[in-house]
């Protein structure tokens, strides 16, 4: 083979070995979602399942070591925590779900979504309270399954709360607990996210982790 | 056949054969198109708009078939009429230009071109817009009562605004049967696109702007809602069923969304073709 032949292969195969490094590491990001995280048994009386979970305002370097300062929801898995937005529920039967909000408040952008929708009975429980809406200025997150029609507001720490948690794990630090029930469908996967444009550092909140799974993005899987 | 027969042989009128075949090629299909394709052209007959999109495409599509027979036959007769004869090697005359078919397809195109353009001028505006955006101030509106519903889009879902009924506002959109339809779509974020396929509809989705939409369902149906502007990662989840009923079924419809969603309502900004929401505390 001639010398210009031998340069030519060369960097054809250059460019092909380069191309292909391009294309696993596009379908490694395209692919790679969190670990879905099954719902556990609830109570007998309950007669569902339960699936707890918690939001924070950082996730800290101990859940996210590439994005400790976004905002995050945590799942409890075997009495831990865990940093996975793919919760598997069964299908046609009530999920209990209670949400500890670590979070301050931000604000609806759309004050219709402050009402719960959705929901075992339309309402939730909000610190021990049951409420059919919340303020909408209070409003730190949503859980919403829009193709289950499931809305739930989540209402902020206070600003002068003592103890605010800056970063996850937040245990021990001021929180609202929030809890609801709705019923699942037929088998599926459906999408859920927070409403709140809560991504700070972003222009106008809406970047970071409201555009990538595992943060305020996710899947129920209805299985 | 040699070189030598092959030149022998005296030479057809091409241009003449050609346009005989052309012809009637395309006076067999293009009404064949009209009449087997066009019924079954998208988007169907769920509205007046789509039902005009359907005569439009049809239009569009008769006067694409002879243009496509055109070509087809030109490269068909070229190939079987001018091969190459085996055993020689033959070079064509030298085409220097012919004025005759400059002009005719200078004009022909033009022509075609022009008519498409007065055609969809006169269509858009004799339809009020066609079922696609027009603007916050539309060159014509229908006459007679409209039924106003606006379109809110926000990430990732769509959500809808009745205002004669008290400003309420739904996760669903129902309309009535045989009511025109004054649509207002906004956004209080980026830009989306509301698409109701089955309607005939499609209008971007712009935050701070009004784009209005007439349309006027024919039947009661289920139509998809679906977003056509990438707007971020559920985008290709930003979709939905909608609903045209009997108008007696939506007014009890209408009625049970303002009575569920009453405690939401009391919150609401009041009605306005446009919003513009506050950035939320945290964000910069």
């Amino acid at each position: 083979m001639s010398q210009s032949g031998r340069k030519v292969l060369g960097v054809g195969a250059a460019v092909a070995l380069l191309g292909v490094l391009i294309g696993l590491y596009v379908a490694e990001w395209a692919t790679s979602l969190p670990t879905p995280v099954a719902a556990v048994s609830a109570p007998a009386s309950s007669g569902g399942t339960q699936l707890t979970l918690e939001t924070v305002a950082a996730a800290g370097p101990k859940y996210s070591r590439s994005h400790p300062d976004w905002v995050s929801y945590l799942v409890r898995k075997d009495g831990k925590w865990l940093r996975s937005t793919i919760y598997t529920v069964p299908a046609n039967s009530i999920v209990d779900v209670t949400i500890y909000q670590y979070d301050g408040d931000s604000g609806l952008r759309n004050p219709f979504l402050s009402q719960v929708q959705g929901t075992v009975g339309g309402t939730e429980t909000v610190d021990g309270k049951r409420v059919n809406a919340i303020n909408p200025e209070e409003a730190s997150h949503t859980f919403v399954v829009p193709q289950l029609g499931v809305f739930v507001p989540l209402p902020g720490v206070a600003e002068e709360a003592k103890s605010q948690c800056e970063f996850a794990p937040c245990e021990g630090a001021a929180h609202r607990t929030i809890s609801f029930s709705f019923k699942t469908g037929k088998k599926g996967r459906y999408r859920w996210q927070c409403f709140v444009p809560c991504a700070a550092g972003f222009i106008d909140g809406f970047g970071g982790p409201m555009q990538t799974m595992g943060y305020m993005d996710g899947f129920i899987d209805v299985v | 056949m040699s070189a030598e027969l092959h030149r022998a042989l005296p030479e057809p009128n091409h241009a003449r054969r050609f346009t005989a075949i052309w012809l009637v090629a395309t006076i067999i299909a293009t009404p064949l198109v009209i009449l087997l394709l066009g019924p079954i052209l998208p988007p169907g007959n769920g509205s007046g708009q789509a039902s005009g999109h359907v005569t439009d495409n049809t239009v569009l599509l008769a006067m694409a078939t002879p243009v496509l027979l055109l070509v087809v036959i030109y490269l068909l007769y070229a190939v079987i009429v001018f091969r190459q004869p085996k055993g020689g090697v033959l070079e064509g005359p030298a085409v220097r230009g012919d004025a005759r078919i400059q002009t005719a397809w200078i004009v022909i195109t033009s022509l075609l071109v022009l008519s498409l353009a007065a055609y969809g001028t006169i269509r858009l505006l004799a339809d009020n817009g066609a079922g696609s955006g027009s603007g916050p101030k539309p060159l014509t509106v229908p006459k007679g009562p409209k039924l106003q519903v606006q379109v809110i889009a926000q990430q990732w879902a769509f959500t809808y605004r009745y205002p004669g009924y008290g400003g309420v506002e739904t996760t669903h959109l129902v309309l009535p049967d045989n009511q025109m339809v004054e649509l207002h779509v906004t956004s209080l974020d980026v830009i989306h696109s509301f698409w109701a396929y089955q309607l005939g509809v499609k209008a971007d989705a712009n935050p701070g702007v009004d784009n209005v939409v007439f349309v006027k369902p024919t039947k009661a149906q289920t139509f998809e809602v679906r977003c056509a502007e990438l707007c971020g990662i559920w985008h290709g989840y930003m979709f939905d069923h909608g609903h045209v009923v009997p108008p007696g079924d939506f007014e009890t419809w209408i009625r049970q969304q303002e009575a569920n969603f009453a405690p939401a309502t009391k919150v609401l900004p009041p009605y306005s073709t446009t919003y513009s929401p506050e950035p939320t505390r945290r964000a910069e």
